[in-house]
């Protein structure tokens, strides 16, 4: 199969594929935040994205803006655009499209049930949901007293099902079984996503295989570093995991025995890939750790695009809107706060 | 020469040849004239600004709050235009009868619209909530109403049957009456209900969640509302179910509470109590009358409101838009170092600066500013856009030369021609008056309905056209022109519907006999003089018919080719004239006018005596051994005195020509350069180097000889290559005429006259609807189609690379009219 896209690719995918090279086309560029960071006010801001491809979506809010009005609506715009390709997309590029939600099901189940934990109101927790996360019955949620009602009740309908093979507990619902469990989701959910690619095969297993895989990576070192300190053992931790990606097996076993942050560094140094990323920080740092991550995702995103054929770019698309709309959000927030001095803190320029 | 040069000189100028002659002007406006004087500007509609703040983002400029402002106000307009459609108000446009208010004014009156508005429309929600909220309830009332009555009228009867049936083996109508007599026995047993009321789409996945949540201990019952209720957020009518689950046990009504919320199913306690029910439901009747009373009364009072801001609504729209624009344009100019002047640059027309001048004095009287407004002319470094002024007939030709390329400033343009040879030459391809007379009444009708298509009050429908009849609408002169030149064409070829007519007296020849039989394989016989205009119409089906047209297309098509280029070769140097370019004269348009002609000139020259003498010489044989043996005896062939020697100097000229036009012109530039003469650009007289300080100077570019060498070589090379396949191309009017012919030869024979041998009313009918749907859509619109193309592309390509360069820019005037436009 592999070389022979070229041949019959656009027969159902040059539409959809023509489409998202067109909305990445819309993606702001390095001018635009340096336009955006100058703001004085969140007016300023709206101005500014009026010219760009989120005008339309901004330019009907009543003036004194919120942060929240302005995400939310650059928010619905992505979710706009995703459900346009949804509807356009054949088999199987609809499934891959559908793939591309699950993570955010999976924050938003729990979500969900971390909230109702806490007793908070559900139409509070259903608006802080993400859209593209949004399934039926998501609000019944609220209902389920323990993983197996969970599951019984709710999950058992959504594509969620078959990843929730591996944490059916009678266990009472508690913060840490929830990370736990939200872990345990995204390791099947990546795992099932990789095998998928790897059946289309071609261009999009080569490409979303590197790009999952540093997702996979990404969560591995995360997970590592937040379970550092806490009541997780070794054998849990390290089934956490997902079974793929540049630190698997052996990374894996050097990242389950990491007691602090510089034992962590000093297994990833032995990669040469993620070996650019420590390096940028300091010893002992954990702070910029993120944004050295997101930086690296970015790019590697936008490597996605110099290819043709291939289901990647929807992936990367849609990775980028979402990295553009936290980017946002971080320089909304910074210029609502009066805090503009940190608005490079956190912005990844993605072109 | 000389008087030749002079009798050029004297030739009026056309107006559309050369674009209008702009000048840089820049404007100096006291501050509180500004608003003024750019408003007036923009409804004069004649001035480019130039974006002097390029540099800085839209909301560093300095009149961005009124801009802000411009857009808070429009987006009230539009949330009033919103909420005057879902009203179902939207008025016809009413004429614009008061005065523009102040935009202060309007402001104020806005905000006390929208705030009234929206008080309104959350007074009325509220309404609505509690109207529906009633009214499902009611609805619960009377459908659980009947679940429960039915259950208890059915339980005596269910009790015997059950005594009968205890031993039946049908398990689930055991349950389910056991269920049923356990709800008889509601009070005793503790098994309670819940009743209330869901969307329709929700209903099975909500009673699905029910069974899991609840592992099946439940009964529902459902029953469809009947009535469509009203969703307050969307205003849409929504078919609701009502529902009544019975369940026991506490832990379990918990439970259906939380899935009826989770779901946003609402929830009405249904009493037990048959009259207590009927009393409810009295209540809630009496009520809900009253709330609508109140509802109506509230939206009637809104209308009234949305309809006297409906009424004014264009008019306002029609303003912030222009206050919009004035404001964008405002943010274009620069203060002065005092601060209390605007200084702005702009392009406008030669002949346009009275006027501008006039509008702002207007200004400066109009705003009582002591100081005048200052309008001076710039010198330019930089191109001036280019500008034609067009009207309604000439502009769709402009189109078709603007979508090649935007003319250069003041070259020669191609328009002028096109509005003539493009629809002939369409007209080659596509000669056949009854076709002609179709696309002609088509024309007709485009052009009668123009004034009232294009009248402002109607440009909705014209919107609504769709882009495909906007298109055929822009075009509707190139359509008559085409149609007119098609039915001069038809006629001379003798088609209609590829039938020839005798309309101007009879033919000239006649069949060997009687029967006519051999006209095909042998000919007719000349028995009087000829035809006296187009096709002879026996030729029709006779052996010489194809091989005399095809030779007469042919010819004429070579003949039409040589004139159209020999056209643009004088064009470029009426262009290199104008520019003051002897060089290109001299060692571009010459020896170009020599290669041509010693060539193809002499090609049309033989087709002309051919035709004149009537000589059966061969021209390909002439062609090709002019060529080949140049030396030889012509023989047969030869057409008249003298040719072998003219043969041998015109080839001898051409041969000449080719080196001419390559090698002189870079080496004389490039001596040019060397003794320091800047040649070619016409630097400014009076160059004040304070005004435009720097990059003026470096205009002065750097000579590279190798590059200008390419640059002629590759010039060269594709003229004497194009002369060849550019006449070879003009051949398309011959192939396309011919199958045009041979097309609607085919449809007229193959279908309508086959059909009509028949004697059977039916497939005559058929034969002819073939006929009309092949007529109007393979002839009529595909073959339109095709002939337009390739018109166009005879212009675009063959035509128009002898001389145009179009890389000039089209003139943007900041005009109200055309913001209204796009606006639109």
């Amino acid at each position: 199969m592999y070389g022979f896209e070229a041949m019959t690719f656009n027969i159902h995918g040059g539409y959809l594929e023509a489409i998202v090279r067109g909305h990445r086309a819309g993606l702001l560029t390095a001018a635009d935040y340096n336009n955006l960071c100058q703001c004085e006010t969140l007016d300023d801001i709206k101005m500014h994205l009026s010219a760009t491809d989120y005008g339309p979506y901004l330019q009907n809010e009543p003036s004194p803006l919120h942060t929240t009005t302005v995400v939310e609506k650059c928010t619905l715009k992505l979710v706009d655009e995703y459900k346009h390709m949804l509807c356009q997309a054949t088999e199987p590029l609809s499934t891959f499209l559908e793939y591309i939600t699950y993570g955010h099901m999976i924050d938003n189940v729990v979500l969900i049930v971390t909230g109702t934990l806490h007793e908070r109101d559900v139409q509070e927790l259903l608006e802080k949901c993400h859209p593209l996360g949004m399934f039926d019955s998501i609000a019944t949620l609220a209902v389920a007293q323990n993983m197996r009602e969970l599951y019984r009740l709710v999950l058992v309908d959504t594509p969620l099902a078959p990843y929730f093979s591996e944490c059916i507990t009678s266990e009472d619902l508690d913060d840490m079984n929830i990370e736990i469990m939200r872990n345990t989701l995204y390791k099947a959910y990546l795992e099932d996503f990789y095998k998928f690619c790897q059946k289309l095969g071609g261009a999009t297993a080569e490409i979303m295989s590197d790009l999952l895989a540093f997702e996979a990576d990404r969560r591995a070192v995360n997970i590592t570093i937040n379970s550092i300190g806490t009541e997780l053992t070794r054998d849990d931790r390290r089934k956490l995991y997902s079974n793929f990606g540049l630190l698997y097996p052996y990374g894996h076993e050097e990242l389950a025995v990491c007691e602090d942050i510089d034992q962590v560094r000093g297994a990833m140094e032995k990669y040469p890939p993620y070996q650019s990323i420590f390096s940028k920080l300091s010893y002992g740092e954990s702070q910029m750790l993120d944004k050295a991550f997101y930086e690296e995702e970015v790019k590697r995103l936008c490597l996605a695009f110099e290819q043709q054929f291939h289901y990647g770019v929807f992936f990367a698309y849609m990775r980028l809107r979402e990295q553009e709309i936290r980017n946002l959000m971080w320089i909304s927030e910074c210029v609502a706060q009066n805090q503009k001095s940190r608005v490079h803190d956190s912005v990844v320029f993605i072109f | 020469m000389e008087t030749m040069e002079k009798f050029i000189d004297n030739l009026s100028s056309m107006d559309l040849m050369r674009s209008e002659k702009m000048s840089l002007v820049q404007l100096i406006i006291p501050v509180e004239s500004a608003h003024r004087a750019v408003s007036y500007l923009g409804e004069l509609g004649l001035l480019q600004f130039r974006d002097l703040n390029a540099e800085k983002s839209p909301f560093q400029r300095t009149f961005v709050n009124q801009v802000k402002r411009c857009g808070e106000l429009s987006r009230k307009l539009r949330f009033f235009k919103v909420q005057i459609i879902k009203a179902g108000l939207l008025s016809p446009i009413h004429p614009v009868v008061e005065p523009d208010v102040e935009l202060e004014e309007l402001e104020i009156q806005l905000s006390e619209h929208e705030h009234e508005l929206i008080e309104m429309n959350s007074n009325s929600e509220k309404l609505r909530q509690t109207y529906n909220e009633l009214l499902e309830f009611k609805i619960v009332l009377l459908k659980t109403g009947s679940f429960l009555v039915s259950g208890n009228n059915h339980a005596v009867a269910e009790e015997r049957e059950l005594s009968e049936n205890v031993h039946s083996n049908r398990n689930y109508d055991e349950a389910s009456s056991l269920i049923e007599q356990e709800m008889r026995t509601t009070d005793q047993s503790g098994l309670r209900f819940i009743s209330g009321i869901i969307c329709k789409s929700k209903a099975l996945r909500f009673e699905r969640m029910l069974f899991r949540a609840t592992r099946g201990n439940m009964l529902f019952n459902q029953a469809p509302a009947g009535e469509e209720i009203m969703d307050p957020l969307s205003a849409e009518k929504v078919e609701k179910t009502v529902f009544v689950v019975f369940f026991s046990g506490e832990q379990a009504r918990t439970k259906i509470l939380k899935i009826c919320e989770a779901f946003g199913a609402h929830c009405y306690p249904v009493p037990d109590d048959f009259s207590k029910q009927r009393q409810i439901t009295r209540e809630v009747s009496s009520r809900l009358s009253e709330l609508e009373v109140t509802l109506d009364s509230g939206i009637r009072h809104q209308n009234k409101a949305l309809t006297s801001i409906g009424y004014h609504l264009t008019q306002w729209m029609n303003m912030v838009g222009r206050e919009k624009a004035v404001y964008d344009t405002l943010n274009m100019l620069n203060f002065d170092v005092t601060k209390k002047c605007l200084v702005g640059e702009g392009w406008c027309p030669i002949f346009a600066k009275a006027k501008i001048q006039e509008a702002l004095h207007r200004a400066t009287v109009d705003t009582n500013s002591q100081v005048g407004i200052i309008f001076h002319v710039m010198d330019a470094l930089e191109s001036p856009p280019t500008y034609f002024r067009t009207n309604h007939f000439t502009n769709a030709y402009q189109e078709i030369v603007d979508a090649y390329g935007v003319a250069r400033y003041q070259e020669a343009n191609p328009a002028v021609y096109t509005v003539i040879t493009f629809p002939f030459l369409f007209a080659v391809m596509f000669g056949d008056w009854g076709h002609g007379i179709c696309l002609l009444l088509g024309a007709l009708i485009l052009i009668a309905r123009e004034s009232r298509i294009s009248t402002q009050a109607c440009v909705q429908t014209y919107h609504k056209l769709g882009s495909f009849m906007q298109m055929l609408f822009g075009g509707r002169y190139v359509l008559l022109l085409m149609s007119l030149f098609s039915i001069y064409c038809g006629l001379i070829y003798n088609e209609f519907f590829s039938v020839p007519f005798h309309i101007f007296g009879g033919s000239a020849y006649k069949c060997r006999d009687a029967t006519c039989s051999d006209a095909h394989s042998s000919g007719l016989i000349k028995f009087r003089d000829p035809y006296p205009f187009g096709v002879d119409p026996s030729w029709r089906g006779s052996r010489s018919e194809l091989p005399f047209l095809n030779s007469l297309k042919m010819k004429m098509s070579i003949l039409l080719g040589v004139a159209q280029m020999n056209l643009g070769i004088i064009l470029s140097y009426f262009n290199a004239r104008f520019f003051h370019n002897s060089l290109d004269i001299r060692y571009q348009f010459v020896p170009q006018m020599i290669f041509l002609n010693s060539l193809f000139g002499y090609l049309s020259l033989l087709i002309i005596i051919k035709w004149c003498t009537g000589s059966q010489a061969d021209l390909y044989h002439v062609m090709i051994y002019m060529f080949l043996s140049p030396t030889d005896d012509l023989g047969d062939n030869e057409l008249f005195w003298g040719q072998r020697p003219l043969q041998i100097v015109l080839l001898v000229l051409a041969l000449v020509a080719v080196p001419w036009m390559l090698f002189p012109k870079p080496f004389i530039l490039k001596k040019l350069h060397s003794e320091g003469r800047n040649y070619g650009m016409l630097m400014p007289s009076e160059f004040d180097p304070d005004a435009e300080p720097g990059p003026a100077r470096e205009r002065q570019e750097e000579f590279n000889f190798s590059e200008v060498f390419v640059h002629q070589m590759i010039h060269s090379i594709e003229f004497v290559l194009g002369a060849v396949s550019n006449t070879a191309s003009y051949l398309r009017l011959w192939a396309l005429s011919l199958a045009h012919s041979e097309l609607s030869t085919v449809f007229y024979e193959k279908v309508l006259l086959l059909a009509w041998g028949y004697d059977n009313i039916v497939i005559r009918l058929v034969g002819l609807a073939v006929f009309a749907f092949a007529t109007a859509f393979i002839l009529l619109m595909m073959e339109t189609l095709s002939a337009f193309l390739h018109a166009l592309r005879l212009h675009w390509v063959e035509f128009q690379n002898k001389f145009y360069h179009g890389d000039g820019y089209k003139f943007k005037p900041f005009s109200f009219a055309l913001i209204m436009d796009d606006d639109d």
